[in-house]
């Protein structure tokens, strides 16, 4: 059976981006380059937990 | 003429032993909830000592709550917390020596996991007594670790100092590992690292004994080296597994405290103060608690997130 589900919005390729997105957040936490960077820091990592959370109920 | 006596189960042990009442409360009910009846004392403990003090910190870093002023009146301050953490130099300055014991213990603790696990891997004579004995730094509690390398660092009566003196020449008096500037940072990083090498030594392992024979056969029948093996079939091959060590010990690490704590205490001044001794400082020193408890929602999210990949990589692992 074929899945209806978009094939943008597959699990695989959204888990990816959301993997992207956390690590970028640490990598902003840890860095010692720009307090810009650090002050964002916290709501990219939170945006994507948030994001793995969800994309991790998408189907395959 | 003799009764035979026929040997009870453990269950039937059990039924015998439930006091009436007790007994007649549970006949009747489903398997399902039995299921619940058995669960929930634990779902109970574990919404009391996990989800609850989560979800207080959630609440209290929207606050400006001191925990040595209890009468105090609360008063809501949105996300000012949040943005006094993520604008304060010290706490930036505390990620970057967190940073500094990431990056090289996890450097360290792989390539040096990865080449033990790769010796214990070729089955020498004796490999079973000398895996236990590389296995022993990681079965001893971080307290104790803390305390005995407190000793070895030592500069007058300390062994370090004076194998450093042995190794280069250079006095044994004229350096403290854990008292100077330069060097504390490097101390609580070889302490780790002889801590936790083993372990991921042990998860190496597991990787490379996972590698089927006949690909290395296959490998010497097409005249491949030993060297290029090892770059094409070895280290691939083992990949996922030193990426779940690094993982594992990236969490482990972020939140190290325990034997920093009992071998620097952040100190000299701030130079080993990683994010977890800057929190506990400013909650139990400063009590600050509604700025601390943004402080630690900031540090749950990370290792939370960080948590995903690693339960990613651990599910991509199972699947090989």
């Amino acid at each position: 059976m074929t899945s209806h589900w978009p094939r943008i919005l597959r699990r695989g390729r959204m888990e990816a981006a959301a993997i992207v997105i956390i690590a970028a957040g640490v990598f902003m936490l840890l860095q010692p380059f720009s307090m810009s960077l650090y002050t964002y820091s916290f709501v990219t990592t939170l945006s994507g937990t948030a994001l793995f959370t969800v994309v991790s109920k998408f189907p395959e | 003429m003799s009764e035979t006596t026929v040997p009870l189960t453990i269950a039937e042990h059990a039924a015998r032993a439930t006091p009436d009442a007790v007994a007649r409360q549970v006949r009747g009910l489903s398997d399902r909830a039995i299921a619940w009846l058995f669960i929930s004392p634990t779902i109970l403990l574990l919404l009391a000592i996990n989800i609850f003090p989560l979800v207080w910190t959630v609440r209290l870093s929207f606050t400006n709550f001191r925990a040595n002023r209890p009468n105090a009146k609360i008063l809501g301050v949105g996300i000012d917390n949040y943005v006094s953490v993520l604008t304060d130099p010290d706490v930036w300055a505390a990620m970057q020596s967190t940073a500094h014991f990431l990056f090289w213990t996890i450097l360290l603790q792989t390539a040096l996991g990865f080449a033990l696990a790769w010796l214990v891997d070729r089955r020498f004579k004796s490999h079973g007594f000398w895996t236990t004995v590389i296995l022993v730094p990681m079965m001893l509690s971080p307290a104790v670790v803390g305390n005995f390398w407190t000793f070895l660092y030592q500069p007058q009566i300390g062994l370090w100092n004076y194998a450093v003196q042995f190794l280069t020449g250079i006095p044994a008096a004229s350096f403290s590992m854990i008292g100077s500037v330069k060097l504390a940072r490097w101390a609580i990083v070889v302490v780790d690292t002889w801590m936790w090498t083993p372990y991921v030594m042990l998860i190496c392992l597991a990787g490379l004994r996972s590698i089927p024979g006949y690909i290395y056969e296959a490998a010497e029948v097409d005249r491949a080296s030993p060297w290029r093996q090892f770059w094409t079939i070895t280290v691939p091959m083992a990949l996922p597994f030193i990426m779940l060590a690094v993982l594992f010990r990236g969490i482990e690490n972020f939140k190290m405290f325990d034997m920093v704590n009992l071998l620097t205490n952040g100190g000299p001044g701030s130079t080993t103060e990683v994010a977890s001794i800057t929190l506990k400082r400013e909650a139990f020193e400063k009590w600050r608690t509604g700025y601390s408890s943004a402080f630690a929602i900031i540090l749950f999210v990370t290792v939370f997130g960080l948590a995903n990949i690693y339960v990613k990589a651990l599910n991509r692992v199972k699947s090989r």
